[in-house]
């Protein structure tokens, strides 16, 4: 009985919540925000605070969604291009349906509107996931493949012309879109509730354990009757609304939709989910991670900006922090024997 | 009474005919050693029989009705549990996770169906001590051993009434005292009624454990015949090649 009594003693500091990667990037997001705060005293000023927030909870949201689908050891690079078409489409819709009898049912158009939005983003999740899932495509090339479709799309549909959101319904979507609760914008509201509603689904049902599984050992999941093709499928569809909903966000606080709406956000939001902590061999991440990933590369991008660095430089800090991230983690296992 | 019938089983992958018109029986609570050379077709049975894989030519009974198992869920839903050669894990998850990985216990909490996960973990001990392994319910798999991993592959065969118990190389990967363990459970199995087919290289527990054995060769059944009435050179000749058949 005692002949491996000493090989489970894991020191405190390497055990649960506070050995992983999202631990110390939440230390590294903390000690950014107070070198910052002196550093940039305009930083922590309501109306910065409030706009860093806002322009977080868009890649937050998304970065949730993206960070499941990292989990099953796959990748979604078409989630700028989904934003962008699923806020087109609703637009187009605000226009088309307010012009029809439908205006006169308040909230009738911009239900609608939103409903289609989503749908088009479940619509190309699908896609992606039934290539992925059921005829075996990688998803790395699949979904580049997409996100040039559905870009191509975006500019296809709207001429490459800007679709403004007005009409009936319009004041409301706004409130809905852009609004703020007690001072705190509506964005980060959604994300924060998503956020809890995704911890749950991930870490107390079965589905979530599910997504785990898949990314820790796909044929063992499969020898187990877990319903691999499902829930890897599933999780590019759960994608696809997340990338629909910060889109259709994003329409509300623009007001109208360029077609070049979220072109490139797919490198901020997958980088969001790796600082996080999602691994893209699979098995590992979470929605704290993701949120805590999406704070960081914004409050970056803020402090940047206030210290007058040029934004030519942005994505070369964002690139740096992601490779700094991963190798971090890289030290970290190799000191815990992953 | 028969529990298991296979009768004229073949596969093939391809161009490679991993089983041939391989045919025996099973009574409730006993104890087959299956053995063969490397790729004789001993992990290819062994998931026909679990529904991983469908034979190309052949039948299956199981409990005296002819079966088709399309997935591995039919099979476990018959009373048949596996011991999969590579124990097939997730890594990245716990014991209990693992053991209870497609049959997860659920509270209602308002209108939620969430994981129990504390009886989940109350029923692993429980069944770790069974096994008499220390192993942590909460532990990860990555950070096991060999023995603790294989724990938690045996575990799992017994959380519900299998009828069944298919273990491939179950004691290739662990030290002597953990085989002796493993071993005596397969003799409680028996106790309990319960059918087990044992592949093992490892001659001695098959003479120690099993009431039959067989050995395939090539994909093709060279001997079935109780261990009683062979001895392990014989069964050493017939795996190599060296003796035809008996
Ligand atoms: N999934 C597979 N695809 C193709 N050939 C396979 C597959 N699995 C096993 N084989 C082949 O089938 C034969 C039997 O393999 P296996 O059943 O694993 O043998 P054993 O478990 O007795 O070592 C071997 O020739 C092996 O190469
Ligand atoms: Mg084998």
């Amino acid at each position: 009985m005692s002949d491996f009594a000493n090989i489970n003693r894991v020191p405190w500091h390497s055990r649960g919540f506070l050995a992983t990667q999202t631990a110390y990037v939440c230390l590294a997001l903390l000690l950014l925000v107070i070198i910052i705060s002196f550093v940039a005293p305009a930083f922590l000023t309501f109306g910065n605070l409030s706009n860093v927030l806002t322009d977080f909870s868009y890649i937050g949201i998304v970065s949730l969604g993206s960070t499941i689908v990292i989990i099953t050891g796959g990748i979604d690079l078409s989630v700028g291009s989904t934003m962008g078409l699923s806020a087109i489409i609703t637009a187009l819709l605000f226009q088309a349906l307010g012009a029809t009898g439908l205006a006169s049912v308040p909230g009738a158009v911009m239900a609608l509107s939103i409903i289609g939005g989503m749908l088009v983003g479940a619509g190309i999740g699908l896609c992606n996931g039934l290539l992925i899932a059921r005829i075996g495509l990688t998803p790395f090339v699949t979904t580049l493949g997409m996100l040039s479709i559905v870009r191509g799309l975006c500019y296809a549909i709207t001429g490459g012309q800007g679709v403004n959101i007005s009409g009936a319904d319009s004041n409301l979507f706004f409130r809905l879109t852009d609004g703020s609760l007690f001072g705190i914008p509506v964005p980060l509201i959604y994300l924060v509730l998503l956020g809890i509603f995704m911890a749950v689904m991930l870490h107390h049902t079965s589905r979530g354990r599910y997504v785990f599984a898949i990314g820790g050992n796909e044929r063992a999941a499969e020898l187990t009757g877990v319903p691999v093709t499902s829930i890897k499928a599933g999780v590019y569809v759960i994608s696809g609304l997340s990338a629909a909903f910060a889109g259709i966000l994003l329409a509300g606080w623009l007001g109208s939709v360029p077609a070049n709406l979220a072109d490139g956000y797919e490198l901020r939001i997958i980088a969001a989910s790796v600082i996080g902590g999602a691994n893209l061999l699979g098995g590992v991440g979470g929605p704290l991670g993701a949120m805590v990933g999406a704070a960081l590369i914004e409050v970056i991008r803020n402090g940047l900006v206030l210290a007058h660095v040029n934004t030519y430089w942005q994505d070369t800090f964002v690139g740096a922090i992601i490779i700094a991230a991963v190798f971090v983690d890289r030290l970290r296992s190799r000191r815990l024997g992953h | 009474m028969t529990l298991l019938d296979l009768v004229d089983i073949g596969k093939s992958y391809g161009a490679v005919q991993a089983l041939s018109h391989v045919s025996f029986s099973i009574a409730p609570g006993e104890i087959v050693g299956l053995m063969g050379d490397n790729g004789a077709g001993k992990s290819t049975l062994v998931k026909i029989i679990a529904g991983v894989f469908r034979q190309s030519e052949g039948m299956m009974r199981f409990a005296d009705r002819e079966v088709h198992f399309h997935h591995p869920i039919d099979a476990r839903n018959a009373g048949i549990e596996v011991v999969h050669q590579d124990l097939a894990l997730a890594d990245n998850l716990n014991a209990a996770a693992n053991i209870f990985l497609g049959r997860e216990l659920h509270r209602q909490v308002g209108p939620l169906r969430l994981l129990d996960h504390r009886a989940m973990e109350r029923r692993s001990a429980e069944l770790f001590r069974e096994l008499k392994s220390e192993t942590r319910p909460a532990e990860l798999v990555r950070r096991m051993s060999g023995g603790q991993r294989q724990a938690v592959a045996i575990a799992r065969t017994r959380l519900a009434d299998a009828k069944l118990i298919l273990m491939d190389e179950p004691t290739a990967a662990i030290s002597v005292r953990q085989i002796a363990e493993v071993l005596a459970l397969i003799g409680r199995l028996r106790d309990q009624g319960i059918a087990v087919i044992l592949i093992s290289h490892r001659m001695p527990d098959v003479f120690e454990i099993c009431d039959r054995v067989i050995v395939l060769r090539r994909g093709r059944l060279v001997a079935d015949k109780p261990v009683v009435k062979s001895s392990p050179q014989e069964v050493t000749g017939l795996i190599t090649g060296a003796l035809e058949a008996a």
